[in-house]
């Protein structure tokens, strides 16, 4: 980058991180999310002390205090894994649609996903985790393409404002037919409910072992397209320049965020804000270059999620907040900040 | 002088003209109202014939029909009346004084704000009645100056109101959820009152205090119709007009957000009728006068028709909410595709 073109873009400028800045931070967001992992096998409606979390580490049942954090474990990996999904997913689609307000959950996206298991359950029976994955998938994909062809239509293509309306507009659409798939049918309403909400209590290591696969390839195919990414936020024009393909790279990208929405709603049900809110974080801790923000979006989305959850557990004492509620008190204000940062003509 | 009086003569018979078309256009939705009321009062699982549903009306006691219809679908259909009267008129007060169809109260967070009181108030503090609707009007009110507080800087620009207003709604419907994970016995038929609306379990004596909402703040409301109408042509144009646009506007929101709030405590939000009412009035009577009650019209129109599809025309009962719901969203898709096809800004 030449003098002027820095001067010229400062935002873009300040943004810029060494390399030891950066490593420097990501061990601070590793460090950060070892640590809400030990809190969160820990703290619940019942804490339990260091002996028994060590003692149920290495398998031990003994006592309510290890049987509970045994219970805690498998909630906590769904938790993490979830998390880095979702934030990695924020961080693709902002990147895919240079759009500040992309979210899996804004973009109708997890949506998507959650009516199209509600219709493989309730009207073709499906049991399979597998099933639930791959539907979870479909769904997703057909909401992400859905919205942004309606929000890239007419003047300025998909600007955040568009897309921001079309998503909301295409999951108010299918949360009305999800319901309405759902209601008839009391002997799944309840199952499904707790699901919609979007939460991680009561999870199994069998729940989450199908979804790593998918989840891994979706990563995967979002960590190839970092370099792409970059590209793609000078704008289309300058990308193509570059000996980029803009479209196929675009695709590429969004299959992988798809891969790893579908799979965390699969499991979790739609969880908003995640992806909002970790990119941004990250892009002050990592800079802009898609090489790291990306690495970086799945930690913190983990320890979002995670601390996400302890939250849940702890004000809502004897009881839980489902994991989605929470993120959406995080994430709605962090929007509106967002919303109210933006000059108006750029939404 | 023969050609300038020629030219009033044309003016005069086309305004005449258009009074008589819109006196009709209003006369057939009245109708259209009527007809739907009287529908849901005599077929519903069975027939009562109209003399019997007469006599229930006139206070006869006549076995069978007096619990059906005096108990069960009156009061049911004057609050899917009642309650379509308020989300018509307060929805299209928001959309002109706004200047903008998204910013309908269901959309910009408004009606869930409502909603989230009205639930905290009977679920967690065991409040019953006024109080309800009381206290959902003043948060109503809260929510709206919070998010119009919140959307402006330098002015509210439309986008900002309306992504601000999402981001409020998807917090409040968080804590709708949350409390209603929290009321002791947890029926699916009582959530989906509260996140979609519904008038399931409706009766008699919830009536009167909707009725008297209507009253006042609907009044309040058409007593500011004009005003209104100067305000949809710009705010220095009413300036201009000798309309003090902030009283106005004070007054106006006041009045739209207690006839939302009224409603949305005793029947829930019954989504997208405060958004559809306001676009299908304009449609239907073209932009020349008031829309406010021709937009209370169509929604008790709306509310009547989707609760009695609800009920009886679809394969299971379905609560109007999901009804209305169904029918909105694709509605308000359809909005945002023409907007940006025409590449006018929403």
């Amino acid at each position: 980058m030449t003098p002027s073109a820095a001067h010229s873009s400062p935002r873009s400028f300040s943004l810029r991180r060494s390399n030891r800045t950066r490593t420097f931070w990501l061990g601070a967001v590793f460090l950060l999310l070892a640590v809400l992992g030990a809190a969160s096998v820990s703290i619940g409606s019942r804490s339990v002390d260091w002996v028994d979390v060590l003692g149920a580490m290495r398998g031990h049942i003994d006592g309510i205090g290890q049987a509970a954090v045994a219970v805690r474990i498998p909630r906590t990996v769904l938790a993490a894994l979830a998390g880095s999904a979702l934030g990695l997913a924020g961080a693709v689609m902002q990147g895919v649609t240079r759009n500040p307000l992309a979210d899996p959950g804004i973009l109708g996206v997890n949506m998507g996903a959650s009516l199209a298991v509600a219709v493989g359950v309730a009207w073709f029976g499906m049991t399979s985790a597998q099933a639930y994955i791959w539907t979870a998938i479909l769904g997703a994909g057909c909401a992400a393409v859905f919205v942004y062809t309606v929000g890239s239509l007419g003047r300025g293509g998909a600007t955040p404002l568009k897309l921001a309306l079309a998503g909301t507009a295409t999951s108010m659409a299918f949360w009305s037919m999800m319901v309405a798939v759902i209601l008839p049918r009391n002997d799944i309403a309840g199952g499904i409910r707790s699901w919609q909400i979007g939460g991680v209590g009561g999870a199994t290591f069998d729940q989450t072992v199908p979804v790593l696969p998918f989840i891994a390839f979706g990563a995967a195919l979002s960590f190839i397209s970092a370099r792409k990414l970059n590209s793609l936020a000078l704008g289309d024009e300058l990308a193509a320049g570059l000996g980029e393909r803009v479209a196929a790279a675009r695709a590429v990208a969004a299959l992988g965020a798809v891969f790893l929405c579908g799979a965390a709603t699969a499991v979790c049900g739609p969880i908003a804000f995640v992806g909002l809110v970790v990119p941004h974080l990250c892009r002050q801790l990592a800079g802009v270059d898609h090489r790291w923000l990306l690495p970086f979006s799945a930690v913190a989305g983990a320890s979002l999620l995670l601390a996400a959850d302890i939250v849940g557990r702890v004000v809502a004492r004897p009881a839980e907040l489902e994991v989605g509620i929470v993120t959406a008190f995080i994430g709605a204000p962090f929007f509106i900040w967002i919303v109210r940062r933006q000059r108006v003509r750029e939404l | 002088m023969t050609i300038v009086q020629s030219t009033f003569d044309a003016v005069v018979a086309n305004r005449r003209r258009r009074k008589v078309k819109r006196a009709a256009m209003l006369a057939t939705l009245a109708a259209i109202v009527i007809a739907l009321f009287a529908l849901t009062l005599s077929l519903g699982q069975s027939y009562t014939p109209p003399h019997q549903v007469i006599g229930v009306l006139l206070g006869e006691d006549i076995p069978g029909a007096a619990f059906t219809v005096g108990q069960l679908r009156l009061p049911r259909a004057l609050l899917c009346v009642l309650a379509g009267l308020c989300f018509g008129l307060g929805g299209v007060a928001f959309q002109v004084m706004l200047r903008n169809p998204l910013a309908s109260p269901d959309i910009i967070g408004i009606s869930f704000g409502a909603s989230a009181a009205a639930v905290f108030a009977i679920v967690i503090l065991s409040l019953d009645g006024p109080a309800v609707s009381l206290i959902a009007v003043f948060s109503g009110l809260g929510v709206a100056l919070t998010v119009y507080g919140l959307a402006s800087r330098n002015g509210v620009a439309g986008a900002r109101l309306i992504l601000v207003g999402i981001a409020v709604s998807a917090m409040l419907e968080s804590f709708v959820a949350y409390v209603l994970s929290q009321a002791p016995a947890w029926s699916l038929q009582e959530a989906m009152r509260w996140l979609t609306g519904s008038v399931n379990g409706a009766r008699i004596d919830l009536v009167a205090p909707l009725l008297l909402a209507l009253v006042i703040f609907g009044g309040l409301l058409l007593a500011r119709g004009r005003d209104l109408e100067a305000l949809r042509l710009g705010d220095e144009m009413a300036a201009g007009l000798g309309v003090s646009f902030e009283r106005t506007r004070m007054t106006i929101m006041v009045a739209a957000v207690g006839l939302i709030a009224c409603a949305t405590a005793i029947t829930g939000p019954i989504s997208f009728v405060a958004f559809l009412s306001g676009p299908i009035a304009a449609r239907l009577f073209g932009n020349g006068g008031s829309l406010l009650i021709p937009a209370a019209l169509v929604g008790a129109v709306l509310v009547l028709a989707a609760d009695y599809c609800g009920q009886f025309l679809l394969p299971s009962r379905f609560p109007v909410g999901v009804v209305t719901g169904a029918l909105g969203a694709p509605y308000l898709l359809f909005l945002i595709i023409r907007a940006n096809r025409n590449g006018g800004s929403l």
